[in-house]
């Protein structure tokens, strides 16, 4: 091309105003391919509007039924479709003990496989120890289920007496979910772990920090954010788990505030309903959008709220 | 003067940090020093004395070997899990290197100031504070207060930074970071300081405010600087050590002397070849 030649020549006088053709040139498979990856990303907020849609269209139904009060859905304390006790309390408070106990299991044990994996780990065993990990997420919920069930409640009836320890249980339950976060948490909190500066720990080491020292009071913090968000999405995760709750925590609302006792989640609920033999039009089918929509405003919520406190708590680095 | 290096229980041995000033002995000494990463030879054969409470300075090529170098004297190095030395570094008549040492407790005689500025994420009163705390201080709020400020003052940014000695570290500027960090090695009362390139990141008057600071700062430390910048080396260093690259990239000290003869009046070479900018 004449323009090369000349730029190539450099240092000589400018060349005459030459022409070269500059005008836009339409590029199909540019476009194509422009097309493809919008429509990949428009199908995932379609189906966040399309779920809105169907929640928000179902549990209006559910509302719009005389029997039912959307205060009384808040505040309630008994969730008796028979008697047309629609309170949600019964159901939220099952849900929030499941979570908080596989929260209260989770955080620590993952973080500490976190802080491990990342600061003391050689590579060799981090090359093990974390494809490990990964079989762990991988396993269907299905049987974290039966294992909370067959495995995790026996033993709590054995230690505990078996009459204190309801078959179906709540604490089961929640340990198993928080097992089963486990990795989520580690994972996350691992990677927010490694993308901490390797110049803040020579830092803390140029100043005779131990290891210890080093990774608990310097990296740990400085990867607060990621952690937060790690802690958050897991808690999301457990508030949703359902195959765990619907086969270990039991099938009955109740409320209370005993870990042994049996009581159903929310998800647990939806779960029992949907697959059983209601028919279509009853309130009792309605109410289980009514609920899909208010664990959907929860997570939602704790997203946004993890969101805020990563923004809130990010160090930016270099 | 004998420190403590042994590992054991982290009581430490207190001390000021004052040394008597402008002692003409030597503070740390290389000898037959060799720096292996793997296989591979960073740093060949080095016998270099550190005279105290004076600035040596490090120059060279770059990939020489001179942060290897300098890292060694820490062992810093032992946090590459590859690294390997033979040969030995003496500190006040005790290696370093020796089996019962605690590289742990060698560094919080050693300090280091790095080559960008590297500000914990926490507030600048805690930046300071943090080193002495897991250093065993054992004072009140009010004594910890007095030994911040009293590094801040030595660093050269307590005006700058006293009304507001809760803000994040990672809020100032990066001259002042650089000084933040200077003053969080002081906080640990360390007897020498290492400085790896430490205006490398930094804007020329910050970079003339760090040397003011290291003629401040060389009445009460050691000090050991790697840099790039030779006019900083023949401005602000009272011995230099040249450093070059073998052909086995292998780095290896070349000639060693007060500054200004090394500078006007080198016997090597490479040494005139390198201050006069044929390479390098």
């Amino acid at each position: 091309m004449t323009v090369t030649t000349t730029r190539l020549r450099g240092v000589e006088a400018a060349p005459e105003a030459d022409t070269v053709p500059l005008g836009r040139r339409r590029r199909w498979r540019e476009d194509a391919v422009e097309a493809v990856l919008f429509a990949a990303g428009f199908v995932s907020i379609l189906t966040t509007g399309a779920i809105v849609v169907v929640l928000g269209k179902d549990a209006l139904h559910f509302f719009r039924n005389p029997d039912v009060s959307l205060v009384d859905f808040l505040t309630g304390t008994v969730w008796q479709p028979q008697l047309g006790k629609f309170g949600l309390l019964p159901l939220l408070n099952a849900t929030l003990m499941v979570s908080g106990i596989a929260m209260v299991v989770a955080l620590p044990i993952g973080l500490s496989i976190a802080v491990y994996l990342s600061e003391y780990a050689t590579p060799a065993v981090r090359n093990r120890l974390k494809p490990t990990l990964e079989i762990l997420a991988g396993v269907p919920t299905v049987i974290y289920g039966y294992f909370a069930l067959t495995f995790v409640t026996p033993i709590l009836r054995w230690a505990l007496g078996a009459r204190t320890v309801d078959i179906y249980n709540v604490l089961s339950a929640g340990l198993v979910v928080g097992i089963l976060v486990i990795p989520l948490v580690a994972s996350m909190s691992e990677d927010a772990l490694q993308a901490v500066p390797r110049a803040l720990r020579e830092a803390a080491y140029g100043l005779g920090a131990t290891r210890l020292e080093t990774s608990l009071q310097v990296v740990v913090p400085s990867a607060l954010s990621g952690i937060a968000a790690a802690f958050m999405l897991a808690m999301s995760r457990a508030i949703g788990e359902t195959m765990v709750v619907a086969i270990a925590a039991g099938a009955g609302p109740r409320l209370t505030a005993n870990p042994l006792r049996s009581a159903e989640t929310m998800t647990g609920y939806i779960s029992r309903i949907s697959g059983g033999d209601l028919s279509y039009n009853s309130v009792d089918y309605d109410s289980i959008f009514a609920i899909g929509l208010a664990l959907f405003v929860i997570t939602l919520g704790l997203n946004i709220l993890s969101g805020r406190i990563v923004r809130r708590f990010r160090e930016v680095y270099e | 003067m004998t420190v403590a290096l042994e590992a054991g229980p982290r009581a430490r041995t207190a001390r000021n940090g004052a040394n008597p000033p402008m002692g003409g002995d030597n503070v740390l000494e290389a000898r037959a020093l060799h720096v292996y990463y793997g296989a591979f030879r960073a740093i060949e054969n080095v016998t270099l004395p550190i005279a105290r409470n004076r600035i040596t300075a490090f120059i060279g090529p770059s990939g020489c070997g001179k942060s290897t170098m300098l890292r060694a004297f820490n062992r810093m190095n032992d946090l590459v899990p590859t690294a390997r030395v033979e040969g030995d570094i003496v500190y006040r008549g005790q290696s370093i290197y020796a089996p019962g040492v605690d590289p742990v407790e060698v560094r919080r005689h050693i300090g280091m100031v790095f080559q960008k500025p590297n500000p914990f994420p926490k507030s600048i009163y805690d930046n300071v504070a943090w080193g002495a705390r897991i250093n065993g201080f054992r004072g009140t709020r009010r004594e910890l207060d007095d030994l911040v400020e009293a590094a801040l003052v030595q660093a050269a940014l307590w005006d700058e930074v006293h009304d507001k000695l809760d803000q994040s570290g990672l809020s100032l500027s990066g001259g002042q970071q650089q000084r933040l960090c200077i003053a969080r090695a002081i906080a640990v009362k360390p007897d020498v300081i290492l400085m790896d390139e430490p205006c490398s990141a930094l804007d020329p008057i910050a970079t003339l405010r760090i040397e003011d600071l290291m003629q401040q700062l060389k009445e009460r430390y050691t000090i050991l600087i790697v840099t790039h910048n030779m006019q900083q080396a023949a401005r602000a260093s009272d011995y230099t050590a040249f450093f070059n690259m073998g052909d086995r990239r292998q780095g290896y000290l070349v000639e060693f002397g007060p500054t200004p003869e090394l500078f006007t009046n080198p016997k090597d070479p490479r040494t005139e070849d390198y201050i006069t900018g044929r390479f390098g």
